[in-house]
């Protein structure tokens, strides 16, 4: 059953306020009948409040003619954000799960344009939160030029799910001419990242406090349409774009790798990690190359649009720190090799599972 | 990072293995065969992938991969007490994170924690005291594993929960001790060392005394050494001048922090809680004498073997394993019959695949290199 979070009609605010009282979410607002309405009206409609979303269906239509006007492909992604703590030093769950999105369209060289939100509360969660997530939503969408055109609610048993679980759906269109893909990398061609690394990984095991380590270290968590829609302005030959999320920059070079069937090799002194997050792997025994990172992309481009990708990375607020940190190569096939800063090599692989930290 | 890039200079690096080339040159062993020098601790092995310093040293030098990785050597047989204890009702099993996904028999922790067991990884044996104080009603088991560099705090928090009269905590204890198990190895047959580099942070417990007998009676060099890369490469050159020289002493690179007496409260915390077992078995090396601790009778209410039936089945190591031959440096980990195939990071067999530590995860992570440099050498 979908639940769409569409208001009753123009007038309707004022009396969604004046309706809604409760404080927690409980199952009697997933239950499909007048207490879900309210909510979702209250928070997700209130704060998403678009025309699209209020044409009262059970989806959102699209003109095509309106998207092929932007280009000749449909881009269509989909994910789900688990976060603890819902809020964290630079962002929060909500944030996270608009710029995620957008990213994940954005890397295939997409101009995002709508997403989806569906979230499965935990029954007992305050309606304040989930207020503060919705809004945070609205303005990352707001940030991003995207529209959150429809959306879904459930409401769990406690104990079921973490508190808050998100997903969105995202449409993008990609312009005519654009053709990215893991697998079109070649040897010589340069590797960029378009910042420091790890920040959002370090943030979340600080902000989750059981590490009794204490940093300011915040999420880099943004959208990064605009700067990807540069970059392939600047170096229209790119390879292959992709945002280093989950297992961080040592995952997305081994994909890259094993999908072009080349080599990889990076430079320790050239990729760009912050004092403090190195420290803070240093203490815990973690890699900060498998640190999350949910405002980094790697890039891949032909030698001869390096120094133009470089530039117009820098030139971008996103992107101040932009680094050159290795090339492709036919050594090595579907390896990584990092040269250390002491001057050894080593491999780069794939985690197996999590990072777990060592003894002593 | 002050304090620590110090001791990661690259120019010194250079100008340290230029030296360590001139002693190379002077060593007549080097002509007929590699030397071969046995770093004993995991922490070393872990820092020399970590920084591609094998790829650095001249092919005359062979670094062998000791036993001092303490998860590695963990028997499959306590693993599954682990299990069987973290799935005893209103138990709070906690661990260091390395050890989650240490093969049982039947399972690993992290496959017990997913079917419903209340495992919780913990940086420190206070964390579990902890969480001790926070749910009385439940009986809180810290997984005490280690050699003497993690003894002392396991050590103090017992220490601690008496003080503050905590009935529901106690250790599963798999302490154990470095001493007996290099002389296991230097003991073994199989086996032609030159050298050692001895365990930085076993010695800042224990001292660098105990380690005499290893150039009195087996007259081999051996230098504790740190854990930052130019530790390593120093250390590296000190056992060669001894070799050169034809000396065969202790010596203490790690001299910032290791004392030649070691910690004298740390030791006298451990004696007051720990006695020496009769034996231990190891994973690969079979059972050696005094090499594990136990908790003695007058903490025994914190010792979990008494508190719970643990099942105590000792396992044989899978026949497959040569775990042991790599502990012993008898051969390398990519020269056993089933590294690389049956046992991977994926699918450990053997714990020597596991912790990050282990000469043979660490092998299949960083070592490409190595085993192209062996291959030369085959060539």
């Amino acid at each position: 059953m979908t639940v769409v979070m569409n208001s009753a009609g123009p007038n309707s605010h004022a009396r969604r306020r004046r309706g809604f009282s409760a404080r927690t979410v409980t199952l009697a607002h997933g239950g499909g009948g007048k207490a879900m309405r309210d909510l979702v009206d209250d928070v997700f409609v209130a704060a998403f409040d678009n025309p699209i979303l209020d044409a009262l269906e059970d989806q959102a239509r699209i003109p095509l003619a309106d998207l092929a006007r932007v280009g000749d492909q449909l881009a269509f992604t989909t994910d789900s954000y688990v976060v603890d703590p819902l809020f964290f030093p630079g962002g929060d769950i909500g944030k996270l799960a608009v710029c995620g999105t957008v990213n994940d369209l954005a890397v295939g060289g997409a101009i995002p344009l709508y997403l989806t939100c569906s979230a499965i509360i935990e029954e007992g969660l305050e309606v304040d939160t989930l207020r503060a997530v919705a809004k945070a939503m609205a303005a990352a969408a707001a940030d991003a030029g995207v529209t959150i055109v429809t959306g879904y609610t459930k409401v769990v048993h406690k104990g079921t799910c973490d508190k808050l679980f998100i997903n969105t759906a995202g449409v993008g269109v990609v312009r005519a001419g654009i053709e990215l893909g893991a697998d079109r990398c070649r040897p010589d061609d340069v590797i960029l990242v378009n910042g420091l690394l790890g920040d959002h990984g370090a943030a979340i095991l600080n902000a989750r406090g059981d590490m009794a380590l204490s940093t300011e270290v915040q999420s880099d968590c943004a959208a990064l349409h605009e700067l990807i829609s540069r970059l392939l302005a600047a170096a229209p030959s790119t390879r292959f774009i992709r945002d280093a999320t989950r297992g961080g920059l040592a995952t997305v070079l081994n994909e890259t790798a094993s999908a072009s069937g080349v080599g990889i090799e990076i430079s320790e002194t050239a990729t760009p990690i912050r004092e403090e997050v190195k420290a803070f792997c240093e203490i815990l025994g973690l890699d900060p190359l498998y640190l999350a990172n949910e405002g980094k992309v790697v890039c891949v481009v032909p030698e001869s649009e390096a120094e133009s990708a470089l530039a117009t990375l820098r030139d971008h607020s996103l992107g101040r720190q932009a680094a050159i940190i290795g090339r492709v190569t036919a050594e090595w096939p579907g390896r990584v090799v990092m040269h250390t800063a002491f001057g050894g090599r080593r491999i780069v692989d794939m985690l197996v599972g999590d990072q777990l930290p060592r003894i002593c | 990072m002050k304090y620590v890039d110090e001791f990661r200079d690259a120019e010194k690096a250079q100008s340290l293995l230029r030296e360590i080339e001139k002693l190379v040159a002077r060593i007549d062993i080097c002509r007929h065969r590699p030397l071969s020098i046995m770093e004993v601790c995991g922490g070393h092995t872990h820092a020399i992938f970590k920084f591609g310093i094998e790829t650095m040293l001249p092919e005359a030098i062979e670094l062998v991969h000791g036993p001092g990785c303490p998860v590695c050597v963990l028997p499959m047989g306590r693993v599954d007490d682990c299990v069987a204890l973290a799935e005893t009702p209103g138990v709070i099993f906690t661990t260091f994170g390395d050890a989650m996904r240490v093969p049982g028999s039947k399972k690993s922790l992290l496959q017990a924690k997913a079917e419903g067991a209340d495992v919780r990884m913990v940086y420190s044996p206070l964390d579990a005291l902890a969480l001790a104080r926070k749910h009385r009603d439940r009986q809180v088991v810290f997984f005490g594993l280690g050699f003497e560099t993690t003894m002392p705090s396991t050590a103090l928090t017992i220490l601690q929960a008496e003080r503050e009269r905590i009935l529901n905590f106690s250790l599963f204890c798999n302490h154990i001790t470095i001493i007996p198990t290099i002389k296991a190895i230097l003991d073994s047959p199989e086996l032609e060392l030159d050298g050692f580099l001895g365990p930085g942070h076993v010695s800042m417990v224990i001292g660098t005394r105990p380690y005499r007998f290893i150039a009195d009676h087996y007259k081999r060099p051996l230098v504790v050494a740190g854990f930052e890369p130019l530790d390593v490469l120093q250390s590296t050159w000190m056992v060669l001048k001894q070799i050169a020289e034809g000396r065969c002493d202790i010596e203490n690179q790690y001299n910032r922090i290791v004392p030649e007496n070691g910690n004298p409260m740390a030791l006298s915390a451990v004696g007051r809680v720990f006695e020496l077992r009769e034996f231990f078995e190891w994973r690969g090396l079979g059972s050696i004498d005094h090499s594990g601790v136990k908790v003695r009778a007058a903490y025994a209410r914190y010792d979990a073997e008494r508190k719970f039936s643990v099942p105590a089945i000792r396992i044989a190591d899978p026949k497959s394993c040569q775990c042991g031959e790599v502990l012993k440096g008898a051969i390398k980990p990519h020269e056993c019959k089933v590294f690389g195939k049956a046992c991977t990071p994926e699918t450990p067999l053997g714990a020597l695949m596991v912790s990050s530590e282990g000469a043979c995860a660490a092998y299949y992570q960083f070592g490409d290199f190595a085993r192209q440099r062996q291959g030369r050498d085959a060539a």
